[in-house]
């Protein structure tokens, strides 16, 4: 069946018709044009499609976009404001967290969601947080520098 | 776009439209965080044409403490359960359990009633529809013979869920509804001996609540072993509960998971009571473990190291709760 979906999608308010069976992924992607937001898997693996619904991160490949109704959803783009980078993006960016760039979106909005439940996470926080996010490149080491520095930072105003 | 089969979804308000749902629809699932059916679903496992979202479900949600009784909901998430101040107190046993399933976005969204009715898994059915065809399918779906054990005609395919053997070993009872009303059950009745159908629900029965009694002096502990210590499912899991009284064993309980087609709550662990803890009574109870423990060729690993690893982790439990007073 196909239903209005509204929600809000990084700020803004969105109506679209979406099928009961459309997944957040590819509703973000291919409605929404937001393509940030990865798949890396078959479904529920890699992390890579991690998302924030209501501040709170979510798999967006297993995750079916009507139950995001009246909802607030963001995604790695929302976080730039006015061009510019937000503090966990610059810090990926500098201290080298991203390597192909793959898993980058999905580890930003998991590590987004951890610093806004604790703005001063330690390593081993870092580390539960993100264990869900799969990385082929890094090694993990940068990105949780990155995480740390990120932490450390102010927002851009 | 292509990621599901169609179907419709519904949106229950309660247990009551929930159930009526299920006898309407023929065909149709509950699905509650989705993590694991929607995964099935992306792979054509499961192509059910109606969804019934048991999310929005008020009363199937809470977590409640009635007289020492422990209540949670079906559809209480495995972050909430893990988070809970008085589950870490009195059964702690359950947040360590609950905090092991998936990865911590998973569990956001998983929930309680959808990991005690996990479905039963084996690399030869959670792959993906291409690899499937390819290997001309299995018996528990589609298929015509087991891979694991091509001899006899059923599957053997193993129940991984690591909230039940923890409930089970703190005595927990399930609270079932259906199209008859509403019954309670002893946890462990709830699985069948078959990898193929699992769960000994009727058509249209949903679990909507699980009862733990108070522990009394009962002190539980669960460990698994998997492949990646962040996000795996256990490849074997042990719960271990026990008192003790002075310098004796006075009750004793073991379940496993990911090792049989059900969680198996152990029997026979009372022969083993009232003694001390030592060697000859650490390797009686891993003796009676071994003759019921029946890893199967369904994982990434040999059975051999399931067992061994089984072995380990039990002793490790035992031994740690007897020694932690
Ligand atoms: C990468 C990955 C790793 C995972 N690792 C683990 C792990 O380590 N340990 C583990 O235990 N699980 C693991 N899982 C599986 C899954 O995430 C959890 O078991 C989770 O708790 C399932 O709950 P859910 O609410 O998402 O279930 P759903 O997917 O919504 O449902 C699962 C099944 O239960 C049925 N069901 C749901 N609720 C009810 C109910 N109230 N009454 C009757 N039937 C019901 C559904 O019909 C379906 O068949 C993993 C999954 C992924 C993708
Ligand atoms: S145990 Fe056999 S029948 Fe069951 S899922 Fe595995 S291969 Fe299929
Ligand atoms: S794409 Fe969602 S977890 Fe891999
Ligand atoms: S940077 Fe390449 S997968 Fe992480």
């Amino acid at each position: 069946m196909t239903s209005v979906l509204r929600l809000t999608v990084n700020g803004r308010p969105r109506a679209d018709a979406v099928a009961d069976n459309v997944l957040l992924v590819d509703y973000l992607r291919d409605v929404a044009g937001l393509t940030g937001t990865k798949q890396g898997c078959d479904g529920g693996e890699c992390g890579a499609c991690t998302v924030l619904v209501d501040d709170s991160p979510r798999l967006a490949c297993i995750t079916l976009a009507v139950r995001c109704a009246g909802r607030r959803v963001e995604t790695v783009e929302g976080l730039t404001k006015g061009g510019r980078l937000s503090r966990l993006q610059r810090a990926f960016h500098e201290k080298l967290g991203s390597q192909c760039g793959f898993c980058t979106p999905g580890m930003i909005m998991a590590s987004e969601a951890l610093l806004r439940r604790d703005p001063d996470p330690d390593d081993d926080a870092i580390r539960d947080a993100l264990g869900g996010n799969i990385c082929r490149c890094t090694g993990y080491v940068k990105i949780i520098e990155s995480v740390r520095a990120a932490a450390r930072m102010e927002e851009p105003a | 776009m292509h990621g599901l089969p169609e179907f419709h979804l519904l949106h229950p308000a309660t247990v009551a439209e929930a159930v009526a749902m299920g006898q309407e629809e023929p065909g149709a699932r509950f699905v509650a965080g989705g993590t694991d059916l929607l995964v099935n679903m992306r792979r054509l496992i499961a192509a059910p044409p109606t969804l019934i979202d048991l999310t929005d479900v008020a009363e199937m949600r809470e977590i409640t403490v009635e007289d020492g009784t422990l209540v949670v909901g079906a559809a209480a998430t495995l972050a909430e359960l893990a988070a809970d101040p008085r589950v870490r107190r009195t059964w702690p046993v359950l947040a360590t359990a609950a905090g092991t399933v998936a990865g911590p976005t998973h569990r956001q969204v998983a929930t309680v009633g959808g990991n005690l009715c996990l479905d039963t898994r084996c690399i030869y059915y959670n792959q993906s529809e291409w690899w499937r065809w390819a290997n001309d399918y299995c018996l528990k779906e589609r298929g015509e013979v087991c891979h694991v054990a091509p001899g006899a005609p059923r599957c053997w395919a193993a129940f991984s869920g690591d909230l039940a053997p923890a409930a089970l070993v703190m005595g927990a009872e399930a609270v079932v509804a259906g199209p008859d009303g509403a019954r309670t059950m002893p946890l462990d009745d709830l699985y069948g001996d078959d990898g193929a159908t699992p769960f000994r629900l009727g058509a249209g029965e949903l679990l909507t609540a699980i009862r733990v009694p108070d522990p009394g002096g009962l002190r539980g502990d669960y460990a698994k072993s998997r492949v990646r210590g962040a996000i795996d499912f256990p490849l074997a899991g042990v719960a271990v509960a026990l008192r003790r009284d002075g310098d004796h064993l006075a009750d004793l309980r073991v379940a496993l998971t990911a090792t049989n087609v059900r969680p198996d709550l152990v029997t026979g662990t009372e022969t083993l009571l009232h003694g001390p803890l030592d060697d000859d009574r650490l390797s009686a109870l891993e003796r009676l473990v071994g003759k019921q423990i029946q890893p199967m060729r369904s994982t990434v690993t040999s059975s051999q190291y399931r067992r061994r690893v089984a072995a380990a982790l039990l002793r490790r439990l035992v031994a740690g709760l007897f020694a932690a007073e």
